[in-house]
């Protein structure tokens, strides 16, 4: 088991909670002080920074979402002057305003530092070539990757996004070993070698750290044959840093959170009630060392679990379950909630069955009606009509009992659904309600 | 026995002009088409001068497509000649999933294309009973 930085990532529990408090404890001041939102919503609430005297009064402190960033777009949350600050970075805003992030040196080194923590735990080190396929710009996937690639002494190349073909050449005529993408950008890789003619064994990739969307156990199995390497997930998020939040170790049973930088709770997404380790609930993380844009108990809308029991990896971290997807992705067809990973756990389990699917809601008179696009691979085809309405009919069955709703299945032609070279598109929502 | 090309077709317009676009820049020949479809989407069945060709480049079109062994049967073009046929089917127990008919090239014949369900016991019987079948070549050649 190799670590970045043993001493912080295995450190003792009572330790940790005692360098958390410390933090916590400046960063409510330094909120107070330089940042007017937060210092109004406090006031508000009636907490003053001196009433945080242990971990659990920070579930005194107000709850910040991803409207509060909108409200002081662009620089309104930053706790330091824009002379102190070395780097911006956005949302898309495909939702709305963007959202803006600003980095001080200090965030970058941290930031990085994070980054070689989760490129180590999935096995990286200086000899490894690093492929960051995540886009570069805005997005913080790819600076933040590559920084941390850096850090480590890696070789990076920074091939960014898009042009799959000549990714597949720079990762063969460069010896790539460590692939990082989105998951559902390496399947599209998968895909592209096979129409190119290279094999797995043509390539000396070894490992892959992929996220920025939800993917479920099956997609990992998914990949981790057909690319022939081990799949790590890496969690992360802009408003909080970007990647490196949390990354998995070699024993991919939860993603270690980086709990000498970060808080983590999980709550109702509904109550907004605090819930006990092991419950699935809704993310919430508070910042403890960013200057920059420090940020309290942030409702990230990712539904995981967390789990503080010592990983056999000797990491203390708590784990947090790998997502099981948003609370603002879920789409509720009739009354009942249903994730994008469900429906790709369910279409992985049925053998030749590709993992590329839309889900298409979609309302008739006042019933919901859910329709699943599911691509015929060769293997499925049949050329009697019969076959494949059976086929229809057992996806279906097995997705009713899986989801609890019915779902049309619709059989589509092969790569007839749009891949995405950064995060998939699986639903699309036409009730207009 | 002969060699059947089938290919999935969304059901949306421009697919079945796609597909044989696809096999006519290609030089391919369509000798007999048959379409089963559904509400959702189609299945193009085809009988073409060089299959192993067309299922190639089919598939580089990114079509999903299979190869299927079926019989073309030489059936006398008069009336009550293809219930002759089918009765002595019927009294083997060979059961048809699908078929359908193209004209031949002699005046006096029609073809019929049989997928069913045991192809081996099909010629069998055929053979037995004196029914004509043509060879691939023959049919790729029509």
């Amino acid at each position: 088991m190799s670590y970045w930085d043993k001493e912080k990532e295995c450190m003792p529990r009572k330790e940790l909670e005692e360098l958390q408090l410390r933090r916590l404890k400046e960063t409510v001041y330094r909120v107070y002080a330089f940042v007017p939102a937060y210092k109004e919503k406090m006031d508000q609430a009636g907490i003053k920074p001196e009433d945080i005297k242990t971990l659990k009064d920070l579930q005194k402190l107000p709850f910040t979402t991803k409207q509060d960033l909108r409200d002081n777009y662009p620089f309104g949350l930053f706790a330091l002057p824009m002379s102190e600050v070395v780097r911006i970075h956005s949302s898309s805003g495909t939702t709305g305003k963007p959202t803006v992030v600003g980095y001080s040196k200090k965030d970058i080194d941290i930031w990085s530092e994070l980054m070689a923590r989760a490129l180590t735990s999935a096995g990286a080190t200086r000899y490894s070539v690093i492929q960051n396929a995540y886009g570069y710009g805005l997005f913080t996937g790819g600076l933040g990757v590559h920084y941390g690639a850096e850090k480590i002494a890696a070789s990076v190349i920074p091939s960014s996004g898009g042009n799959t073909k000549r990714q597949i050449m720079l990762m063969q005529d460069f010896g790539t070993t460590v692939l990082t993408c989105t998951p559902s950008y390496a399947l599209f890789m998968h895909e592209v070698m096979q129409e190119m003619d290279i094999e797995p064994a043509d390539l000396k990739l070894k490992a892959g750290i992929f996220g920025a969307e939800p993917w479920s156990e099956s997609m990992r199995r998914e990949i981790e044959n057909k690319l022939e390497i081990d799949a790590y997930d890496i969690y992360g998020l802009s408003e909080i840093i970007g990647p490196g939040v949390a990354i998995e170790c070699a024993n991919k049973q939860g993603l270690h959170i980086a709990e000498d930088h970060f808080l983590a709770e999980t709550i109702d997404p509904v109550s907004e009630e605090v819930l006990d380790d092991g419950s699935q609930g809704e993310l919430v993380i508070t910042t403890i060392s960013k200057e920059a844009l420090p940020i309290i108990r942030y409702r990230t809308r990712d539904l995981t679990s967390l789990d503080k029991n010592i990983c056999d990896c000797g990491r203390t971290h708590v784990r947090m379950q790998k997502v099981l997807g948003r609370s603002d992705d879920m789409v509720i067809i009739r009354g009942v909630n249903v994730f994008p990973s469900m429906v790709e756990s369910v279409l992985l389990n049925i053998p030749g069955v590709e993992p590329h699917y839309l889900l298409i809601v979609d309302r008739k008179g006042n019933l919901d009606q859910l329709e699943v696009q599911v691509e015929v691979s060769e293997q499925l085809f049949s050329d009697e009509v019969r076959k494949l309405e059976e086929l229809g009919a057992i996806i279906a069955k097995e997705m009713e009992s899986a989801l609890g709703v019915n779902a049309k299945i619709r059989l589509v032609e092969p790569k007839s659904i749009e891949r995405s070279e950064g995060k998939a598109k699986r639903v699309i929502d036409r009730r207009n309600i | 026995m002969a060699k059947q090309i089938s290919v999935f077709l969304e059901n949306k317009a421009g697919r079945l002009s796609h597909v044989t676009r696809v096999l006519g820049d290609a030089g391919i020949n369509i000798r007999a088409l048959s379409i089963a479809d559904t509400s959702d989407f189609g299945i193009l069945r085809i009988i073409v001068n060089d299959p192993a060709r067309a299922y190639r480049i089919l598939k580089d079109a990114s079509f999903t497509v299979s190869e299927t062994e079926v019989i073309a049967v030489q059936v006398s073009d008069t009336p009550g000649g293809l219930a002759a046929v089918l009765e002595q089917m019927s009294e083997s127990n060979l059961n048809i999933e699908y078929l359908y008919a193209f004209l031949g090239t002699s005046e006096n014949d029609a073809l019929v294309v049989f997928k069913v369900e045991d192809i081996d016991k099909a010629c069998a019987t055929f053979k037995e009973k004196g029914i004509k079948f043509i060879d691939e070549k023959q049919l790729y050649e029509l």
